[in-house]
């Protein structure tokens, strides 16, 4: 039996493991070697966790039995300290080492620190893992004063989830707009609205200059010379792949570790999937991708061709009561038609970009009930040419126009 | 705001609906809300129980919202005493400083003969001008001409009854079907019952032909050089009534061998009416062989610069056959208004004194008599347009306008509106506020009673005298036009010769000078009338004159001769041979005709305040042959501006195949109150009959050009908006509010960025662009209603407009609901409505294809399930085009 290392215990991992089972069943020995104490969680769910949505047992991928019973070897809060890519052999932090004839790379992401003074101060963390959920539980519950660097889709979520938990936050933020990679201007403002009834105060177009405090985070100072005191500070300014170990292996990384179509690393028998892989010199954030390279690396070693060939990005905010979903190409491209729909009082903006016959992409505010729908319609590059007037209301209006009456078919 | 009334819960009045010169009975109920209910009196003669849409919709247009409702002095609101004060000063001055031959009064067929009596006695007698005309002048002066010179006197020799009766009923120049729709469905009865044969001669195929045995789609013009060669017919097939022509008429061969001129053989006859030798003798050989004949003709014969002719011509066939004033035989002139006929029968126009009197020494010394008016005028005046010409030119300084829109329905209309601004003393009397001839800034505004409001009597089409009843109180300070000029005679020191205080002493003296002096000498007497006490008036059943002090009402005339010419003979007329007043030129090459739709009525200050009346047709249109439209470049649904001589309009393009070549067809009923650029009277030349003095309104020559419009769209709105005068629109009273469909030669976005001011500060917005299409909306909410609307789109969505007016009807949207109206579409999936077909019961298209799918083969099937067709009737053409448009489906779905 070929022995089958997973370095990782996050969602691409599971989802790994998973799809082999399934595609493979009893031809892989898989160990599988996890940074963290909890075996594998949902990752994306951190935030409903956050904002008290979902329990922690919800967000358990699966639990320690499923992988006894799948005869998967797990071993949590031991992380991989060095591989030896000639030998094929991993070294724990406990000193274990283990063999293998594959190797998968699901190392995931880390969290971008700012270089500012400060940033180590006692109250400052990024919001990446449970531990970090525990501790903004703590000071939420508190009514502490917080800041959370960073208005992406990570930092709103931890905002709204600290805002619900009771904290006073602030979000700082860099950029005219939040989720400037995901919004539009019209879009954004909405979303700024809905964040601010949620009881999150927005700064946009604030640089943070230091952070301040002795022995403990007391304050943000802003360049614009504005300062801010408050007690916590979240970071969640973005992530960046975690390809250090593989580095060291002497795999190639650029910004993460670079892989094929079947999510080939540069040497044989080496493989990296998720966050911590570069693929067509994209490193994707999302678990979307993820997956499907899961999906694609498992059918690959099972010995069937399911190539990756890149995804456009869809994202989903999941803030409850401020649906909001973007996806391919979101502001006006030269050439393309933009389509805008507009529902004020009920906080409904919609957008549809458009080119030559082809949905190229998509803003969904305050209703994203068509996401999906869209999502596909982008993705099998459809061509909406008939239903092009209908498009932006919705997929039961739209839908039905997409192809020609039966009358001209069979003209 | 709707109009006070102190009547019960339920309790009713019988009237006389307010439309056309069928003079229908009605019995308007009040309802719990507040509101009435029109439905037919089944005891009156007209009717019999039966109406049309527009009667049957009366009390969708009793609000008041735009009434004028106090009197205003250049614009400003005045009391009665200040306005009657300037009225009578103006009068004096202009008397004073240029005579009498300065004023002129307008006068209206919707002016009740009381009205009409007080306006002619005051300025004939009184005043001493003899200029006063009405707008009958445009509707059936050639009809009163044509009957002067047969008969000796403007009498309609038949009744509606000899329709019952008749085995031959030919429609002359009439889409009776829409413009009298209870009259053609008694049609329509004899037809079925009876197996009498109607055959409908037009210039276009409308729904009329589709109830019609026979129709010849005639060229403009040409109806008398038919008639006259059914006249030469009559007599070489010795179908001549030789005893009846011998004993009771005059001038038959100078007429036959003029006939022979008009219609020489019947090669020229096809070449000049455009129909074959076969059409031609297949309606003389029905006209042979059917003795019981009535010919019914309308307005496609009377607004004709040959009308008086062509009135002549059908009668010399009636004279020779003996066919008149005969049970099922006789011509019969329907009338477009509720009072032309009384408005006749007074004298209110300008050829006539009063009383079916004209201009003769011994009549205007009799009538000076009678009224005590030594200063009477003592000449004929000049007829409407002559009027406004004079007008024009400044010889007439002041001008009253009664319950008219003359700025709107005039000639020429447009310059009629600069001729108005001359004048030193305009005075206008009117219901609603904002009526284009209001906007022409009248000296002074008086406010009228409106129907429903006002007491009097109306005479329709078959001389039949029926009281209009007020079941509402005046609004305001509007009183009745009677009142009007009772007060400014006072005023002016006639204070004896005008002591009314009630309709009903005005019908009285009006009935007494009918009979005065009369001795059966003049055909209009109603002698018999003059003595009724308040009560007796008030209770005054339907009757047909004349109904002298001795002897009965005659319900028909001249079947044993007794004409009033001067040797009691009926007069055979030798008519000129018809040309159109302007034949098509190159620069002018189309013939533009002029009508009504269904559901509306003259300028649709009425119907247009009827939401069920609005949908039928919603916007003026041109209608075109296809081939004429294909020569122009249009499509159907383009816009086009059609222009002529004198000026022009922009209207969307429906082909019609019914239309003859090179004509075209444009509604009469748009104007700047109720839409944009789209006068058609505006269009026409002040050519008229020489006799009648009635302008050519059906035929004036046209170009037509594209106009490419580069959006369409529509607005809705609770209040009424104001609108660009330069912007093409139509304007569609809707529950809630009111709809406003444009199109527009500019970019879409800038349009719509102008037309959202016009909305106002509207609540809760949403909007839809869409700039690569051209397509951008915009929609307002109050809460769970929709309050406004504005679509800008490359072209019109007409089942977005059915349904955003849907959604406008209704107090509360669901979720679901509002987040389809900016798609314009109902959710899941709902097909758009189609246009509505039966205004009674709003049946729409799509739900009659629909029943017809499921097996409903004809009308009365449709009928059956839908209801749609079983009241008025007017829609069953309609409905049975739809049936025939998807016959060859349903066949192959047989076969299938």
């Amino acid at each position: 039996m070929r022995r089958i290392l997973v370095i990782g215990n996050g969602m691409a991992s599971v989802r790994f493991v998973e799809e082999l089972l399934r595609a493979a069943p009893g031809r892989f020995d898989v160990t599988v070697v996890g940074a963290e104490t909890s075996p594998g969680y949902n990752r994306v769910l951190l935030s409903a966790l956050l904002a008290g949505d979902v329990k922690q047992d919800d967000i358990l991928l699966r639990g320690r039995d499923w992988y006894e019973a799948n005869g998967v070897r797990l071993l949590t809060g031991d992380p991989v300290i060095s591989i030896d890519c000639e030998l094929k052999v991993a070294t724990l932090a406990s000193d274990e080492t283990i063999e293998f004839d594959h190797c998968v790379f699901a190392t995931g992401s880390n969290p971008i620190k700012l270089p500012l003074p400060g940033i180590d101060l006692p109250g400052v963390r990024a919001f990446r893992d449970l531990s970090d959920v525990d501790a903004m539980e703590v000071c939420a519950s508190k009514g502490e004063k917080v800041a959370v660097i960073g208005g992406g889709l990570l930092g709103i979520e931890a905002a709204y989830g600290l805002a619900r938990r009771g904290a006073d936050v602030t979000l700082v933020h860099v950029m005219d707009r939040l989720m400037e990679r995901q919004l539009d201007a019209p879009s954004a403002a909405l979303l700024r609205r809905a964040m601010a009834r949620k009881g999150v105060k927005v700064l946009l177009e604030k640089s943070t200059q230091a952070i301040l405090g002795d022995d403990h985070v007391c304050g943000l100072s802003f360049t614009d010379e504005s300062s801010l005191d408050l007690s916590q500070v979240i970071c969640a300014v973005g992530i960046r792949p975690n390809a250090a170990l593989a580095k060291t292996a002497g795999l190639d990384v650029n910004r993460g570790i670079v892989v094929d179509d079947a999510m080939r690393a540069s040497i044989d028998g080496f493989f990296a999937i998720g966050e911590c892989a570069e693929h067509r010199g994209v490193a994707y954030g999302l678990v979307e991708p993820a997956y499907a390279q899961a999906r694609t690396l498992a059918l690959h070693l099972a010995g069937a061709a399911a190539p990756f060939e890149g995804m456009v990005l869809a994202t989903n905010l999941k803030v409850s009561g401020v649906p909001v979903f973007s996806a391919g190409e979101f502001l006006e491209p030269e050439g393309a038609d933009i389509v805008v729909m507009q529902d004020r009082a009920n906080s409904i903006y919609r957008k549809c970009v458009i080119a030559n016959g082809l949905l190229i992409g998509c803003i969904l505010v305050g209703d994203t009930d068509d996401a999906l729908w869209y999502l596909d319609l982008i993705r099998a590059k459809t061509d909406i040419s008939l239903a092009r007037r209908m498009l932006v209301h919705g997929r039961a209006f739209a839908e039905p126009l997409l192809t020609p009456p039966l009358a001209d078919r069979a003209a | 705001m709707s109009a006070g009334s102190n009547m019960a819960t339920g309790a009713s009045v019988k009237t006389t609906c307010a439309y056309c010169g069928v003079g229908c009975g009605i019995e308007m109920r009040k309802l719990g809300d507040g509101g009435f209910e029109a439905t037919g009196d089944p005891s009156h003669p007209a009717n019999f129980g039966r109406i049309c849409v527009k009667g049957a919709a009366l009390g969708e247009t009793l609000a008041l919202d735009r009434r004028l409702l106090f009197p205003r002095i250049h614009g400003q609101r005045a009391t009665w005493n200040q306005a009657i004060n300037y009225v009578a000063d103006g009068l004096k001055a202009t008397l004073e400083k240029y005579g009498p031959g300065a004023i002129a009064f307008y006068l209206s067929g919707q002016m009740l003969t009381e009205d009409y009596y007080v306006a002619n006695k005051f300025a004939k007698g009184f005043l001493g001008t003899p200029h006063v005309d009405t707008n009958s002048r445009l509707c059936m002066a050639s009809s009163v001409a044509g009957h002067r010179r047969a008969f000796g006197s403007d009498t309609v020799p038949n009744s509606y009854e000899d329709l019952d009766s008749a085995d031959l009923i030919i429609l002359v120049g009439s889409n009776a079907a829409w413009c009298h729709p209870v009259l053609f469905q008694r049609m329509q009865a004899a037809r079925d019952t009876r197996g009498a044969k109607l055959v409908n001669i037009d210039t276009r195929r409308t729904a009329t032909s589709d109830g019609a045995d026979l129709h010849l789609n005639i060229r403009p013009g040409m109806d008398s050089v038919l008639f006259s060669w059914l006249f030469r017919e009559i007599g070489a097939r010795a179908a001549m009534d030789a005893i009846y022509v011998a004993e009771h008429t005059s001038g038959l061969n100078e007429a036959l061998s003029r006939a022979r001129i008009v219609a020489p053989d019947m090669e020229t006859v096809a070449i000049r009416t455009g129909l074959s030798p076969q059409e031609i003798n297949a309606f003389v050989d029905l006209f042979i062989a059917r003795d019981r004949t009535v010919t019914c003709y309308s307005q496609g014969v009377n607004q004709s610069a040959q009308g008086t002719d062509k009135v002549n011509a059908i009668i010399n066939c009636h004279l020779a056959t003996g066919r008149i004033g005969k049970s099922g035989s006789g011509p019969l002139s329907l009338t477009g208004q509720p009072n032309a006929m009384g408005g006749r029968e007074v004298g209110g126009l300008a050829n006539m004194l009063a009383a079916h009197m004209g201009y003769g020494e011994s009549d205007v010394d009799r009538v000076s008599r009678f009224w005590n008016a030594p200063n009477i005028a003592r000449r004929e005046g000049l007829k409407a347009v002559q009027m406004f010409e004079a007008i024009e030119r400044g010889e007439i300084r002041a001008l009253w306008v009664m319950h008219t829109n003359p700025a709107v329905t005039l000639p020429r209309a447009d310059e009629m509106r600069d001729a108005l601004r001359k004048l030193d003393l305009f005075i206008v009397s009117e219901a609603m506020e904002e009526t284009d001839t209001t906007r022409c800034q009248p000296h002074v505004l008086l406010p009228a009673a409106a129907w429903g409001e006002k007491n009097g009597t109306v005479t329709n089409s078959e001389r039949r005298i029926s009281r209009q009843r007020a079941f509402m109180e005046a609004p305001g300070e509007a009183k009745p036009d009677w009142m009007h000029m009772t007060l400014v005679a006072q005023r002016m020191g006639f204070a004896e010769e005008f002591t009314y205080e009630s309709p009903a002493a005005i019908f009285r003296e009006h009935a007494a000078l009918s009979a005065f002096e009369n001795g059966g000498a003049r055909d209009f007497d109603i002698g018999a009338l003059a003595w009724l006490d308040e009560g007796e008036y008030e209770a005054l059943e339907p009757v047909q004159w004349p109904c002298p002090e001795q002897g009965e009402p005659q319900a028909r005339l001249f079947a044993q001769g007794g004409f009033f010419t001067g040797d009691r003979r009926g007069r055979f007329v030798a008519i000129e041979p018809p040309d159109l007043a302007q034949t098509p030129t190159s620069e002018f090459p189309l013939v533009l005709n002029t009508g009504r739709v269904r559901d509306h009525w003259h300028t649709m200050m009425r119907t247009g305040l009827s939401t069920r009346l609005a949908r039928h047709v919603e916007e003026p249109q041109l209608s075109m042959h296809p081939f004429d439209a294909a020569a122009a470049g249009l499509g159907e649904g383009d816009y086009a501006r059609i222009e002529s001589a004198h000026g022009a309009a922009t209207l969307r393009v429906a082909f019609d195949e019914g239309l003859g070549r090179s004509s075209v067809f444009a509604p009469i009923h748009w104007n700047d109150a109720t839409g944009g650029l789209a006068r058609v009277d505006a269009l026409a030349a002040p050519c008229t009959d020489p006799f009648s003095g009635q302008p050519e309104l059906k035929a004036t020559p046209v170009r037509v050009q594209r106009i490419a419009m580069r959006c369409e769209g529509f607005l809705l709105s609770r209040q009424r908006t104001e609108m660009p005068s330069w912007l093409a629109h139509a304007r569609v009273t809707i529950p809630g509010g009111e709809a406003v469909i444009f199109a527009s030669t500019r970019e879409a976005m800038s349009l719509h960025a102008l037309l959202v001011n016009h909305l106002g500060e509207a609540g809760e917005r949403a909007e839809l662009s869409d700039p690569a299409s051209g397509d951008f909306r915009f929609v307002a909410f109050d809460g769970k209603r929709l309050e406004g609307a504005l679509f800008v789109q490359p072209k019109r969505d007409a089942p977005a407009l059915d349904w955003l007016i849907d959604s406008f009807g209704k107090a509360e949207l669901s979720v679901g609901e509002r987040k389809a109206i900016l798609a314009g579409r109902a959710p899941a999936g709902l097909a758009g409505l189609g246009p509505l077909v039966c205004s009674c019961f709003a049946v729409r298209e799509t739900a009659i294809a629909d029943a017809a799918r499921e097996g409903a083969e004809d009308v009365e099937a449709i009928g059956a399930r839908l209801k749609a067709g079983t009241n008025c009737g007017s829609c069953r053409p309609e409905i049975r085009q739809i049936l025939n448009k998807l016959a060859p489906a349903r066949q192959a779905e047989l076969a299938a």
